[in-house]
């Protein structure tokens, strides 16, 4: 149970279209990933799906029933706010036990489901604290604790890690991931973050401007992306554009590298340019290296790299891993991909 | 350099601060000194600080004189249910202007503000005769109401202030998680905007304990509260300073001590947002 069905939604904050009208079916059980520039509505159509904001136009169902009109809490689904969100006067088990009294459940249940969770969480030891006293990483615990007890249909998260230092976040990323292996139940996740995309989704939809440019796998969309935007928003570091004057028959317009599939060679290559910034990784070294009529291109080198500021090189790239976009940025399959 | 400077400054605002609490606070040590004075030396014209015979006669006096206890639960009656009745009201308007905004909504708030603005003499005359037709002159409940409505919006005004800093995703929180509107202000919103609503009453209380426009307009006998009392002391047959201040002192004593002890939460509650 939790398959949501958008079709046509659009909403207007007065005169401004953030949704244009957009379709998307999201499979019960499925972990699906929003991604896309800030400001480009994947923030309002979550609301929209919980019922936190009302859709101007399209239906929303939620397991086949239509809920455009429904109030959040007869959804059935659970939100992780990127505040958190927490009852800031409540203890930890009070937070957690809300949804259940709200819902009438018996304090007996209450009780077996908030040490359930507690268990499941690592909050066991700190159920009578308030949230003031907990750490970020712990209020984010809480607040999957509060989603959880109430059983949802889906869970919606809007960016819930975003407030956690880098290694609490792979840490967290982890513990929603198998969660989610866990519970199996559907889950709509908003980040901007690559690794987040990548790592978690069964699927990801990458918006842009209130549409959905494209949905598909996460290597789906890295190695078939269907037009410029898409290529450029997937995948770190960026991948390189090219610009190229379009030749008779042929309507490329620009190509598109990854720099992981930029190769230095010794011979004659497809590029030649002089090494710029050499940003060393440790496992791995990006070179920044400026090609006369093309501009910089970024290149993702093994780790012990030992080229330098103003070393000439040559690049190329095998031509399966080069993609092809026409005058519009879509790309252009036949050569892209053979 | 820098230290000796900080330092200097913190003495100057010191000085400031005692200066302007004693300027303040002057009026009341007064009325209070004046109020175990005898009438001659009340107005003597080379008024002494401490030497003077100190005497309760004043408010023994007072005490035999006029219904103290009456007037003092009518105080009571007053602006503590005016102010409870007008919570009643402010909370839920706060509530929908705060977390449920439209483009009028600021203006309405200004509107409202701007009643207060007006001179209240200005509708002195309707009220009157609404109080009139409906019975209610001289009457608690006339005067709960009259109180209710006029500190409303700034309860209303206070209350959006407070219920402004609460972040909505905890409302949304709430509502996500199944509450009704009324369990999503009993069991999030005002728990969290205590202290705001806690200052926001006491504040209400002292203004309606103090009013003394229309308490002393539309009562005369029977519900007159502490202000009426005070004011029969400038009476027709001259003043009497040192029953004045007698009078004076027992209205604001009551409203002094609740404030005396309430000090922490009017404080924390008035600088809600600065701290927040
Ligand atoms: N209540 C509102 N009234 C008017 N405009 C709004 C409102 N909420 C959002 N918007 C606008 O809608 C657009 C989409 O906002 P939204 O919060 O969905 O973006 P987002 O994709 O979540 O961005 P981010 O990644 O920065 O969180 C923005 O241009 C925003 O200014
Ligand atoms: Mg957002």
């Amino acid at each position: 149970m939790g398959s949501i069905n958008l079709k046509q939604v659009t909403k207007s904050f007065g005169d401004v279209n953030v949704i244009k009208p957009l379709d998307l079916a999201i499979k019960n059980g499925e972990f699906i990933v929003f991604v896309g520039p800030s400001g480009c509505g994947k923030s309002t159509l979550l609301r929209m799906i919980a019922g936190l904001e009302d859709t101007t136009s399209g239906t929303i169902e939620i397991d086949g029933q239509d809920a455009t009109n429904m109030p959040p809490a007869q959804r059935g689904l659970a939100m992780v706010f990127q505040s958190y969100a927490l009852y800031p006067h409540m203890s930890v088990r009070a937070n957690i036990a809300f949804p259940l009294k709200r819902a009438k459940v018996d304090p007996k249940v209450i009780d077996e489901k908030i040490a359930a969770a507690a268990k499941i969480l690592n909050l066991t030891d700190y159920l009578d604290r308030k949230p003031g006293q907990l750490s970020g990483g712990q209020r984010q615990r809480v607040a999957i604790g509060r989603a959880i007890v109430r059983q949802p249909s889906a869970f919606l998260f809007d960016e819930p890690l975003s407030n956690l230092d880098a290694s609490l976040r792979v840490n967290m990323r982890l513990e929603i991931s198998e969660l989610h292996k866990s519970l199996a139940t559907t889950m709509i996740y908003v980040t901007h973050d690559q690794v987040e995309a990548m790592t978690m989704a069964d699927r990801i939809a990458v918006f842009n401007g209130g549409i959905i440019e494209q949905v598909g796998t996460p290597m789906e969309l890295y190695q078939k992306p269907i037009n410029r935007f898409v290529a450029g928003f997937i995948g770190s570091p960026k991948m390189n554009f090219i610009d190229v004057s379009p030749k008779h028959g042929d309507p490329t317009h620009s190509l598109g590298v990854r720099p992981e599939h930029l190769k230095v060679t010794t011979e004659k290559g497809l590029w030649r340019g002089t090494v710029g910034v050499v940003e060393h990784l440790g496992s791995e070294t990006f070179l920044h290296v400026n090609v006369e009529g093309v501009g910089t291109l970024t290149i993702k080198d093994h780790g012990d790299c030992t080229l330098q500021y103003g070393d000439t090189v040559n690049l190329t790239a095998p031509k399966n891993k080069i993609l092809h976009f026409d005058a519009n940025g879509q790309t252009i399959a036949s050569l892209s991909w053979q | 350099m820098n230290k000796q400077n900080s330092q200097a400054s913190k003495l100057i605002y010191t000085l400031l601060a005692w200066i302007i609490g004693g300027l303040i606070f002057f009026p009341i040590f007064w009325t209070l000194l004046t109020s175990f004075k005898t009438e001659a030396e009340a107005i003597s014209a080379s008024p002494s600080l401490f030497m003077f015979d100190w005497t309760l006669q004043n408010y023994i006096d007072v005490l035999a004189r006029s219904p103290y206890f009456d007037h003092f639960w009518n105080s009571v009656v007053i602006s503590f249910g005016s102010s409870l009745v007008g919570l009643l009201i402010a909370v839920p308007a706060a509530w929908s202007m705060a977390f449920v905004q439209n483009k009028r909504t600021k203006n309405l708030l200004m509107w409202m503000l701007s009643t207060k603005m007006l001179p209240p003499v200005g509708v002195l005359v309707p009220i009157y005769l609404l109080f009139r037709d409906f019975g209610l002159l001289d009457t608690q409940l006339g005067l709960v109401i009259v109180m209710t409505l006029i500190n409303l919006p700034i309860m209303v005004w206070m209350l959006y202030t407070y219920f402004k800093e609460i972040p909505n995703e905890i409302l949304e929180a709430a509502r996500m998680d199944g509450a009704s509107i009324g369990e999503e202000i009993f069991h999030v919103l005002l728990p969290i905007a205590l202290p705001g609503i806690a200052s926001t009453l006491l504040l209400n209380i002292i203004l309606a304990w103090n009013e003394a426009f229309w308490t002393l307009i539309l009562t005369a006998a029977n519900a007159a509260p502490l202000t009426a009392f005070i004011a029969s002391y400038s009476s027709p047959e001259g003043l009497f300073y040192a029953k004045l201040s007698a009078a004076s002192a027992m209205a604001i004593a009551p409203i002094l001590i609740l404030g005396w002890f309430s000090q922490k939460q009017l404080v924390r509650g008035l600088s809600f947002g600065a701290v927040k």
